[in-house]
């Protein structure tokens, strides 16, 4: 798409107003208001952080921002100018770019056309100019001090190298604004720290960044002020050195919450899930352990450490090349989830948008789909049981929806999330492995999850926890193992886990770990 | 929200739906073909001369009968996003294998049995390609389209077997005993209804359902995708099988060019009877109004004396408009629940804070 700079949108102004300024915007949707009170300040040469629970009025926020959708009343200003945009292209020429947590980037074309899509320079033959693309591509990746080969295809790059991809595009449209959505929630701990370097080059430039995240421990580490939304409502704004987690907390939740990770005594038990030598040439290597009833073991590591491979192994979805799995006494067989199911495996799996949802089908749908064969009587399935099975999980999860027909799709992430838990607990599992079950989900929700997992513990339940946020690890299991580059490279008691010893094992190099 | 007391949070209840029955049921792709349905044949009764003759209800039956009957499967493979386009040239193969058997000698029952196992291997065959080696449906059945065909005319050339035991075929062409509607409806309505409890009340129906919307997550949920798909393709070969010999029958005439291009007028009646080319969506109920609208409503204009090129382009039109209204409520659903699942989330949470 051409891009034109609109010169009524951004007109140069001597003193210097702020970047982007939102005052008291609101936005509904017939009768419904999705933000009641939009209000935000960017400065330029500044990271501001913007922190809610989901459907506090974020997205609503960022989308008004982007050009998505239009505001119904309130202020726009765009260094100092009144701004209206009607299309995402309007807000693209005027210096804003919007930097999702999934990128959409075109995976069969190369890095460097991804980042001229749709603007490629041409020489005076009408002909797209391939080595001023390229030029400029490195020019971009040598100032962000990221190496991307700018001629290989995106399809295969890692979610933050496809990032980085998004920034450089940005950066080549000479973006003012850069708002970053969740930009971290899929990156391990040394490719977030890649992207911080980077958004401080950029906030050393001169350009206004708005960061929106889950975890204060970036906000705190990158941002230089942050904003607080509750019931899309504006709350405060405070300067990072002048607030705690405690306080942002109080202010997103309205109320204390009480611990972030409640976890509760369990007795722990005998062996329920033995994993035994499991290999799989170039994904994960020899890895043997198990998990004991009223247990929580937390599987640590950087994102590609090969865990959630492991537990996919495990649950059957794939395959895997020698070892064995145990369930209780019997063996499990490879490669076939529904016996894995029937004898009492559930994996609330990484993605929970792909792999555990079915997001156009009903609320119900989803929590019977993996018990729809027990549900039926005679071999028939009716509505009626089906909705009285939806609606125990749903109400003991305490999903927020309307109603049961709703289509899971329009559930906000953190009740997607509760339905994905709901259909696997349906299935009344002896042992339930969950993968990232708390990512890019508000704080509350979080805190609610981890009471289930301890609660779920306690009643006996084998629990085997990957996640890649450390505090939660730490808070949650009773025993850590940690996985690096397909390895298992350690394994800590509750008492010896420590937050270095484990990221130790989770990066360090191979002479080094013992 | 951890404050929450338990018994606080036994006591949710949820409404199933979240729209009165009648809207439900009302507002539906299915009742909007039954009602054009009705429409057209209230017209038709009105307006065109001998429509209403028991006559044109045999004929117009017999006629449909295998776009009916192949449409069946055809659901169930559309609504997994997946689709057949070799079906009628199963018909085609399996109606000269009727000939052949029956004119070698082969007690009529036998041959009819072989003829659709025959469709079943068929399905088989695409089973196979698509599932075990992978391949996209599409382009495997547009192969055994045509690899099927060809079998189907280099076995019987130009010839036609058109000896056939009297019984048999009158029984195919009979009515049922005291009324205009012929005998194949029997066979038709049993498998109707096995199909329609298999989509819609089994447990194997709701895994077509969530194959279509999402592969990925339905395997996450124990579904075994090929297997499921496979036994479809089997299940549409052995029915397009069943439907070469009825073929073969009602117009005694085995030929290999039998039932040429029928794929495209099921797939055309299964889109406009409400199921999404895209999986996931759609109902039997509204593919048999679908197969017999199209039907019906080039009955009655044939009887009104309009001619077939006509008709052809009538039927065209009423295709497209189907997919662009179906395209066109898609959009507004979405548009319209977008805006409801920001309410449900947040009404729910603001009831819920203490």
């Amino acid at each position: 798409m051409p891009v034109e700079i609109d010169a009524s949108a951004a007109p140069p102004v001597g003193e210097a107003p702020p970047a982007l300024e939102l005052s008291r915007v609101v936005k509904s949707f017939g009768a419904v208001v999705a933000l009641r009170s939009g209000t935000i300040t960017l400065h330029e040469g500044s990271i501001h952080a913007l922190i809610g629970e989901n459907g506090a009025g974020k997205s609503t926020l960022v989308k008004i921002i982007a050009g998505l959708y239009r505001r119904d009343a309130g202020e726009f200003r765009l260094r100092g100018a009144s701004v209206d945009f009607t299309s995402t292209a309007q807000s693209k020429a005027a210096g804003i770019a919007v930097i999702y947590q999934e990128p959409t980037l075109f995976p069969d074309l190369s890095v460097t056309e991804n980042i001229f899509m749709g603007r490629q320079p041409t020489n005076r033959f009408g002909r797209i100019d391939r080595k001023a693309m390229r030029t400029e591509a490195q020019e971009i990746f040598a100032r962000l001090g990221v190496s991307i080969d700018p001629d290989r295809v995106t399809e295969g790059l890692s979610i933050a190298d496809q990032q980085i991809i998004e920034i450089a595009k940005a950066i080549s449209l000479d973006a003012r604004v850069l708002i970053m959505d969740e930009p971290t929630a899929a990156l391990s701990g040394v490719e977030v720290e890649r992207l911080f370097a980077v958004a401080r080059s950029l906030r050393d430039e001169g350009r206004a960044l708005l960061f929106i995240s889950h975890r204060f421990d970036e906000v705190f580490a990158l941002c230089d002020t942050v904003t607080v939304m509750r019931d899309g409502s504006y709350i405060a704004t405070t300067p990072i050195v002048e607030t705690s987690v405690d306080e942002l907390v109080r202010q997103m939740v309205g109320r204390d919450v009480a611990e972030l990770f409640p976890k509760l005594p369990a007795e722990i038990g005998g062996d329920v899930l033995v994993v035994e030598g499991l290999s799989r040439p170039g994904v994960f290597h020899d890895i043997s352990f198990s998990v004991r009833a009223g247990e929580i073991v937390g599987l640590a590591g950087l994102v590609g450490a090969g865990r959630s491979e492991v537990a996919r192994a495990i649950f059957g979805v794939d395959r895997y090349e020698s070892g064995s799995v145990r369930l209780g006494d019997r063996s499990l067989p490879k490669g076939n989830p529904r016996v894995a199911m029937a004898r009492g495996l559930a994996l609330v799996p990484e993605d929970r948008r792909k792999q555990g949802l079915v997001l156009d089908e009903s609320v119900t749908r989803n929590i019977t789909l993996a018990i729809r064969g027990g549900l039926a009587r005679a071999g028939l399935i009716w509505g009626g049981r089906e909705n009285t099975a939806a609606q125990i999980w749903a109400s003991r999860l305490e999903v927020k929806t309307a109603a049961l027909d709703a289509e899971t799709g329009t559930l906000s992430g953190g009740n997607q999330q509760k339905v994905v838990l709901g259909k696997w607990l349906a299935t009344e599992p002896k042992v339930l492995i969950v993968d990232e079950p708390t990512r890019g989900i508000d704080v509350g929700t979080k805190a609610e999850v981890h009471r289930l997992l301890s609660e779920l513990a306690q009643q006996g339940m084998a629990i085997l926890m990957i996640s890649s946020e450390l505090p939660e690890v730490l808070g949650m299991a009773d025993r850590v193992l940690v996985m690096r580059e397909g390895h298992l490279t350690g394994e800590f008691t509750r008492a010896e886990a420590t937050p270095e010893a484990v990221m130790f094992a989770a990066t360090a190099e191979k002479e080094h770990a013992r | 929200m951890t404050a929450t007391a338990t018994d606080a949070r036994a006591t949710r209840t949820y409404a199933a739906h979240a729209q009165p029955a009648w809207r439900r049921i009302l507002f539906t792709r299915e009742t909007a073909v039954i009602a054009l349905l009705a429409i057209v044949i209230a017209v038709a009764l009105a307006t065109v001369p001998n429509f209403d003759s028991p006559l044109t209800v045999t004929y117009l039956l017999r006629d449909v009968a295998p776009i009916l009957l192949i449409a069946l499967p055809m659901t169930l493979i559309i609504v997994t996003e997946e689709i057949d386009l070799s079906v009628a040239s199963v018909v085609g193969l399996s109606s000269v294998m009727t000939g052949i058997l029956t004119q070698s000698g082969l007690p009529f029952p036998v041959a009819a049995i072989l003829a659709v196992l025959v469709g079943t291997v068929a399905g088989v065959v695409n089973g196979f390609l698509i599932t075990v080696v992978g391949l996209p449906s599409l382009a495997v059945t547009i192969g055994t389209l045509a690899l099927f065909r060809g079998i189907a005319v280099g076995l019987l050339g130009t010839t036609a077997i058109t000896e056939f035991p009297e019984f048999w075929s009158d029984l195919a062409k009979d009515n049922i005993p005291g009324t205009p509607v012929p005998g194949i409806m029997i066979p038709f309505v049993v498998l109707a209804i096995a199909f329609a409890i298999l989509l819609h009340f089994t447990p194997f129906g709701r895994s077509l359902y969530a194959i279509g919307l999402n592969k990925e997550a339905a395997a996450f949920s124990g579904i075994d995708v090929g297997r499921t798909k496979f036994l479809l393709f089997v299940l549409s070969g052995t029915v397009s099988g069943f439907a070469g010999v009825y073929f073969t029958l009602l117009y005694s005439n085995a030929r290999g060019d039998n039932a040429t291009g029928m794929e495209l007028a099921i797939i055309a009646a299964v889109l406009l009877g409400g199921v999404s080319i895209f999986g996931g969506r759609g109902a039997l109920h509204g593919v048999i109004a679908g197969v017999l609208l199209i039907g019906i409503l080039g009955s009655a204009l044939r009887l009104a004396g309009v001619t077939s090129d006509i008709i052809n382009v009538i039927t065209g039109v009423l295709l497209v408009l189907s997919v662009v209204s179906a395209s066109l409520l898609a959009w507004l659903r979405r548009k319209r629940t977008s805006a409801i699942g920001k309410k449900k989330g947040r009404s729910a949470m603001s009831a819920d804070s203490p």
